[in-house]
């Protein structure tokens, strides 16, 4: 028994396992934080498995108890059955289609009985990650060539382009964070780089007169053509790249943007964008609001940047030391809404402030640089890249769920890793990160 | 491939810790850098609900409370917090439109931002509150606040007590550090103006934390920054509220002004205006409107003639001008002159009411007869005093003389805006006749009151306090002592506690001014004015002015050996003083007095009350108003029945409904809205009849013309 312990928990990189706890720890505080009301008797209620402080706590037993059977678990197993657990998350993502419940608009949950709700699309992050991992240390895998290079990108982007149908836009997109993972194992540096400039192109779209942009652009274009001349002279197909990108850039910012802003988003994602960038969006523009509008007696619906306002608010009033624990006065007054979940992070800042933000923080950073530390020390790629692909998940939602709190990123529904009230959010945490302590403990081992 | 590569995790890892710099970034901004978020929590978050005090309470000399305090709310509207309200519902209750609601709503976030609670509409109605405190939860961002509102039991002394209103960006601006804020209460005028200070008390100030919507969850910080309500100090006065009461009923229908003052202490006992108006008007929701009319009334209800009403005195100076001369030692009681009708000396005639001989044989006598010779040859010799240069310097010395009696300064009496009237300059003589070019002819008849020298009733009255004492009196005021008496308060009302000393004549002297004025009680003009069981002194007036009729005056002070009261009355345009002001003087000597009105006089007090001494101009106005009421309301009901002809053309339906309804309202409107303008408080029995004019000055219809009297 006690060699068999010994051997679970020999090399397990116990400084991730602390930052874990903590982590949990802080989420619960932070719930508790939200949920707190003076007078009413809390240890009752923590006890009492009814408030959502209680149950993130039996969330995180839970967890505990997953983690360890994944500690216990023999790490070959992960290589073995990564495509089948692929497919089995793919399927539980269909199979919501059917018997999906309907939570906040959102049909992508299954009833799990006594009140637990499973989101599929959450799980599905682990599935993915193992499956990139199998797939890219896949010993006739040359990841070099395009062809894998896609069917990489279709590992990942089947699940992105289902929860999208689910319309968990928020999820679907962090499916694009396994393209840094991707990046790491050398997916070329063009692909992000387009990506980022098209993002950027977006968003001046959005900020600045179309026609001012337009003619930016073309300047832009001209002045690349003098400046490259001499190349042209000897290879005119540049001058027809650039004229080509030149086009698609002001195609893209004339037509698709506002295309796709009018008639694919509904009218309150293209609202929290336009926030985002600091802009009102026109929803009489929008198609979808225009056909809700048209059925008589529909009261019309008004969006704003309340959340994202109220979410500042928040932050702001935590000043550098911050309002103290359980003091602050807009987590009490229930200001921000969803704040036990997706905006968990306001409490925190109003609480403790800047200081208490960047202890966070670095917190944060620390296990990331952590992980990507473990995945260099790595002998097998399937450990590396699934450690890759645990770091960017975690990354992407970090950033996203932080910056949307602070008005840098539109609000999308991405949970704050360890810390929002969720047991799916937690569990696919801890159920990733675990999976990355066993591969580690066994270091010493190939795998593919 | 993974060496290969190795260089990307640096590049993972430096792309990790720049987001986290931006984030950082971002952090410190927001919250180091940006104020205006933690201002905006607490805009979201904290709720300031002032704790307004209870006002002091006035009381009068028997401590009998001339107002109180009652409840009565105000709807005040939070505009960011109001976006969801059924303003529809709001407004239709309010019995206002949409358009009047967006033009408040416009007015309130340009006067007091738009995140602070104003007052929407204030004072509500009984009816009115029961309607909208039922329905409040409509109306997300409004709140009913309750707030003291000043009653008034006895409907007396609204001119001295003064009003208390909102406080506008005016008064905000003059009172900048006294902490008002919009939608606070502040007196505005008499003694609520004057002791606001300490009948405001301190205002307290709860915070709570709200949520988002606007429930409150609890104290701010255990109540840590909460600061308790003081209530406001009572204030004592020397008011006698059943001869203010008395005095208001006698002056009822006349316009005047009674000054009743304790010669002993300075304090007031009474002071009245007429016309004046109920205090309860200024209160509760019709105060605006009430406001407005009296404000453009030309009879001025507002108007405290009492200490700004400017007054030719007339020969009610005459005991006055005879205590100068006393006192400069220009004559004896003894001196006498020798008149026959009139005085000559300075070639124009100055007449007097009496011929026979040795009626002005000395003081006592020419008192008693108000002998206009006798006073003209007495002012000469002060103004022509030997040991002066000129009748300049004279003058001046005359003139020191009247200031030190109070007249032509102001006597610093604890109300607002007293006038000083005039007891005129050289300057002013200068002007008129040139430099040395007047001389104590051309000013002859300011010897008997008149000329260019005016006097407020309250100066009057305070004079006959100087004659009453033998020589001194007490700055005149109201509060006699303030609750809980502080070292600032005492230093205040210390001026009112200090004697001032105008003369050095001796007894002798002022009794035989008391005598002469006595004897005008016995045998003068003043014969047939009696009150009973006392012997008073009194001097009555009769004074030209250039406004038409004369004004009827009356002084007196009583008992004659040990004076308690003083007394002024005015009656503009009434003519003989022992007419009309002296009997309302004298009714008001015996109430303070005897305490009661001897039950055979009763009568008398209501014929003086019932007498309309209106001058004809002001009858003119109201009548000219009242038509022009009358023909607006005349159009406006015949507009809506056009509108409801309309109405009924366009659905048949009505018609066989409510046949003659057009007509019917019509006439309700015609009716009933002038009479709306009177509540009929008092005295139901004098209803106007059809036929009558009825002047809309008072809430009680004291102040009424009867046209075709009955």
């Amino acid at each position: 028994m006690s060699s068999r312990n010994s051997s679970v928990s020999k090399g397990v990189d116990w400084t991730v396992v602390a930052l874990y706890a903590i982590l949990v720890a802080i989420g619960i505080l932070c719930i508790f934080m939200v949920e707190y009301r003076s007078g009413s008797n809390w240890l009752q209620l923590f006890l009492g498995g009814k408030s959502n402080y209680s149950k993130q706590l039996i969330f995180a037993g839970f967890c505990t108890l997953v983690a360890a059977f994944i500690l216990m678990a023999d790490s070959k197993l992960f290589t073995a059955f990564a495509n089948l657990t692929y497919a089995f998350g793919i399927l539980l993502m269909l199979a919501t289609f059917v018997i999906g419940k309907d939570i906040k608009g959102s049909k992508s949950w299954i009833a799990m009985g006594g009140g637990f709700n499973l989101q599929p699309a959450e799980l599905c992050k682990i599935f993915v990650a193992l499956a990139l991992a199998k797939y890219l240390s896949m010993q006739n895998t040359d990841f070099s060539k395009l062809k894998s290079q896609l069917i990489a990108g279709g590992i990942v982007l089947l699940p992105a382009v289902l929860s999208r149908l689910q319309h968990e836009t928020g999820l679907a997109l962090v499916y694009l964070s396994f393209f840094i993972a991707m990046y790491r194992e050398g997916l070329p540096a063009g692909i992000l780089v387009t990506g980022l400039s098209f993002g950027a192109l977006v968003v001046a779209t959005l900020i600045v007169d179309p026609n001012i942009l337009a003619i930016t652009l073309t300047v832009i274009a001209l002045l690349i053509i003098y400046f490259t001349r001499r190349q042209i002279k000897r290879n005119s197909k540049l001058l027809l790249i650039i004229i080509a990108t030149w086009a698609v850039c002001v195609g893209v910012q004339r037509f698709a943007v506002p295309y796709i802003f009018n008639n694919v988003f509904e009218c309150y994602q293209s609202q929290r964008i336009y926030s985002a960038v600091g802009k009102d969006y026109d929803c009489s523009q929008n198609k979808h609001n225009k056909t809700e509008s048209a059925t008589p007696g529909a009261k019309t619906f008004k969006p704003d940047d309340y959340n994202v306002r109220q979410s500042k608010i928040a932050i702001g009033s935590g000043g550098f030391w911050g309002r103290g624990f359980l003091k602050g006065t807009q987590t009490r007054g229930k200001y921000v809404p969803e704040q036990h979940s997706d905006f968990i992070f306001t409490s925190l800042g109003e609480a403790f402030g800047f200081v208490g933000c960047a202890i966070f923080l670095l917190l944060y950073l620390f296990l990331l640089i952590r992980i990507t530390v473990i995945a260099e020390r790595q002998r097998s790629t399937f450990s590396r890249v699934y450690a890759y692909s645990v770091a960017s998940v975690m990354f992407f939602h970090i950033a996203v769920n932080v910056c949307m709190t602070i008005g840098l990123f539109p609000i999308i529904g991405i949970a704050l890793p360890l810390i929002s009230y969720g047991g799916s959010s937690l569990l696919t945490f801890t159920v990733l990160i675990f999976i990355l302590l066993r591969l580690d403990a066994d270091r010493q081992m190939v795998l593919r | 491939m993974s060496v290969f590569n190795q260089s990307r995790g640096r590049v993972v890892q430096i792309i990790f810790g720049a987001v986290f710099i931006i984030i950082l970034i971002q952090l410190i901004n927001l919250q180091v850098f940006s104020a205006k978020y933690k201002l905006a929590a607490e805009n979201n978050a904290i709720y300031r609900k002032i704790i307004y005090p209870d006002r002091g309470i006035i009381f009068d000399r028997k401590r009998r409370a001339m107002l109180e305090n009652t409840i009565s709310y105000d709807l005040v509207v939070t505009p960011v917090e109001s976006k969801a309200t059924d303003t529809l519902a709001l407004c239709q209750l309010l019995n206002i439109d949409t358009v009047e609601y967006k033009k408040r709503m416009r007015e309130i976030v340009f006067k007091n931002t738009s995140v602070k609670p104003s007052v929407f509409e204030a004072l509500l109605s009984q009816e009115l509150f029961a309607k909208l405190y039922e329905n409040m939860y409509k109306f997300p961002g409004f709140n009913l606040i309750d707030r003291s509102v000043r009653t008034y039991p006895y409907n007396t002394g609204a001119q001295v007590l003064g009003y208390i209103a909102e406080v506008d960006t005016g008064f905000l601006r003059k009172h900048r550090e006294e902490g008002y804020e919009m939608g606070d209460y502040a007196g505005m005028n008499g003694l609520e103006r004057t002791y606001e200070k300490v009948l405001m008390g301190v205002r307290g100030i709860k915070r709570y934390i709200r949520d988002n919507k606007s429930r409150i969850q609890g104290p701010y910080e255990n109540g840590l920054f909460d600061t308790t309500a003081v209530a406001g100090r009572n204030l004592y006065t020397s008011v006698d509220v059943e001869v203010q009461q008395l005095a208001e009923k006698l002056l009822a229908n006349k316009i005047g002004s009674a000054v009743a003052i304790n010669p002993k202490t300075g304090g007031i006992i009474a002071m009245v205006s007429s016309p004046n108006y109920n205090p309860n008007d200024l209160t509760g929701s019709a105060r605006r409107k009430n406001l407005g009319r009296m404000l453009l009334d030309t009879a001025r209800p507002m108007f405290n003639r009492a200490i700004k009403g400017q007054y030719p005195p007339g020969s009610t100076f005459k005991p006055l001008g005879a205590v100068i001369a006393l006192d400069e030692g220009l004559i004896t009681p003894s001196y006498g002159v020798s008149c026959y009708g009139s005085y000559t000396n300075c070639g124009v005639v100055v007449k007097c009411e009496h011929k026979n001989a040795g009626h002005a044989g000395n003081l006592r006598l020419a008192l008693a007869n108000s002998c206009n010779s006798y006073f003209s040859d007495v002012f000469r010799k002060a103004i022509d005093n030997q040991e002066y240069k000129n009748s300049t310097t004279g003058y001046l010395k005359w003139k020191e003389y009247m200031n030190a009696f109070g007249m032509g300064t102001k006597l610093d009496v604890d109300l607002p805006s007293e006038d000083r009237a005039s007891v005129p300059d050289t300057a002013v003589y200068n002007r008129a006749y040139g430099k040395n070019r007047w001389n104590s002819c051309t000013i002859l008849t300011l010897g008997i009151g008149q000329d260019k020298m005016t006097a407020t009733p309250m100066q009057l009255a305070n004079m006959m306090c100087v004659i009453a004492n033998k020589g001194s009196y007490y700055t005149p005021h109201f509060v006699d002592s303030i609750e809980h008496e502080e070292a600032e308060d005492k230093v205040f009302l210390d001026k009112y506690r200090k004697k001032h000393v105008v003369t050095h004549a001796s007894d002798t002297v002022f009794r035989a001014v008391h005598d002469g004025m006595h004897d005008v009680t016995v045998y003068g003009t003043a014969a047939a004015i009696k009150v009973p069981g006392v012997e008073y002194c009194a001097k009555t007036g009769t004074a030209q002015n250039p406004h038409g009729k004369n004004h009827s005056l009356f002084v007196c002070f009583a008992p004659k050996d040990n004076p308690t009261i003083a007394v002024a009355v005015i009656v503009e345009n009434a003519g003989y003083g022992s007419t009309w002001a002296g009997p309302i003087g004298a009714f008001m000597m015996e109430k303070y007095l005897n305490d009661t009105i001897a039950t055979d006089r009763l009568a008398e007090v209501e014929r003086i009350s019932n007498t309309d001494l209106v001058p004809a101009a002001i009858k003119e106005w109201y009548v000219r108003k009242d038509n022009q009421r009358q023909a607006r309301l005349a159009l406006e009901a015949a507009n809506k029945a056009a509108e409801m002809n309309e109405e009924e053309e366009n659905s048949d339906k009505n018609v066989d409904k409510n046949p003659g309804i057009n007509k019917r309202l019509t006439e309700e409107q015609l009716e009933i809205a002038p009479s709306k303008e009177i509540p009929n408080k008092e005295k139901d029995s004098k209803k106007p009849l059809k036929g009558n004019i009825a002047l809309f000055l008072h809430a009680d219809d004291r102040f009424k013309v009867k046209k075709s009297k009955a």
